[in-house]
């Protein structure tokens, strides 16, 4: 099983070093970064790293460069594909975790929960507003789940190629499990663990992530929907 | 005739000419043309017979008649400004598009 690890990055250069090494460490050695236009030395140091280092011309979000490196991984024959995070929040223990299920033939996705585990501690405006994201994607979209906005995901070919991520910005974590449960994916729920140290708060979206932008999300997922 | 409905009768004609030329170029499909028709027309009307529009209020419903025009403005409007959304956001997704493209295409020269 050919396994690719995706970390789409926009101005990582302190933690995509150590993220890269701490994969090769855990023998994984298809890994894919899509630099998303950064601005820092995400990309020298990635391309240092000897890792597969796509180049994004121009900012097109977080979606779109999990998109090209789903769309790399798949004209490269993956079997499985991992998205990550290139700021160290992700435990790469947890991996194998994410990925046995599709291995095993369980599932089609997999799909991390910061709500299974209860390591990880989430800052409780955060929670509110994820809360808020769970109840809205379950009534409009059926989608039942705990945790709506996840990032560590890992799928099989089949359901790489059956997943359309158009969404370019973050409202691609919505979409992914939409197309999911539209297109009856067989998924699971993995808990994961994710750290919200000082850096991953301060310089990521992750730290971004406010109830002004959930609204837009909603937003924005109903307007493209409509425009299909 | 009042000095400003002439110059709205000659601003809605060169709107409408407008339309038409988009039309026969096929920038915009028949039912578009169709549609700025109906919309112009209806604007002559009102603009060269006034109590059109106070019949049409009072049929409707509505109190004033320049209020009915205002309704049917804003409508026009947020209805123009889906359009111009949906056109943006396919425009977007072209250059994500090649974005991508270019990406992959780059990395299997190397």
């Amino acid at each position: 099983m050919k396994t690719f690890i995706v970390i789409a990055a926009h101005n990582e250069e302190k933690t995509i070093g150590k993220v890269i090494d701490d994969l090769k460490k855990h023998n994984y050695s298809n890994i894919i970064v899509v630099d998303d236009f950064s601005k820092d030395r995400t990309r020298e140091i990635a391309e240092r790293k000897k890792v597969a280092v796509l180049h994004h011309f121009l900012n097109r979000g977080q979606g779109a460069a999990l998109a090209t490196g789903n769309e790399y991984a798949l004209r490269n024959n993956a079997d499985i594909i991992v998205h990550f995070d290139g700021d160290g929040q992700m435990d790469v223990n947890e991996i194998r975790g994410m990925i046995a299920p599709i291995i095993e033939g369980r599932a089609d996705i997999t799909i991390g929960s910061r709500f299974l585990s209860k390591k990880s501690k989430i800052p409780f405006g955060k929670m509110l507003i994820l809360l808020i994201g769970r109840i809205y994607l379950r009534l409009f979209y059926g989608v039942k789940l705990t945790d709506s906005q996840c990032g560590f995901r890992a799928m099989s070919r089949k359901a790489a190629q059956m997943i359309e991520i158009r969404q370019d910005k973050m409202e691609h974590a919505s979409e992914i499990l939409i197309e999911v449960f539209k297109k009856r994916i067989k998924y699971r729920e993995i808990p994961v663990t994710i750290k919200y140290t000082k850096y991953s708060t301060k310089h990521t979206h992750h730290g971004k992530f406010h109830l002004w932008s959930g609204i837009k999300i909603a937003f924005k997922i109903m307007l493209k929907r409509l425009m299909k | 005739m009042e000095i400003i409905q002439y110059l709205l009768v000659l601003f809605v004609l060169f709107a409408l000419s407008r339309a038409y030329l988009r039309f026969k170029e096929r920038k915009i499909k028949i039912k578009e043309f169709i549609f700025w028709l109906l919309v112009w027309v209806f604007a002559i009307i009102t603009v060269l017979v006034p109590s059109t529009a106070g019949n049409l209020s009072k049929i409707l419903g509505i109190g004033r008649p320049a209020d009915l025009i205002i309704y049917l403005a804003i409508i026009l409007l947020f209805y123009l400004i889906f359009r111009a959304y949906v056109f943006i956001d396919s425009v977007e997704e072209k250059i994500t598009k090649i974005v991508r493209e270019v990406a992959i295409q780059r990395k299997k020269k190397k």
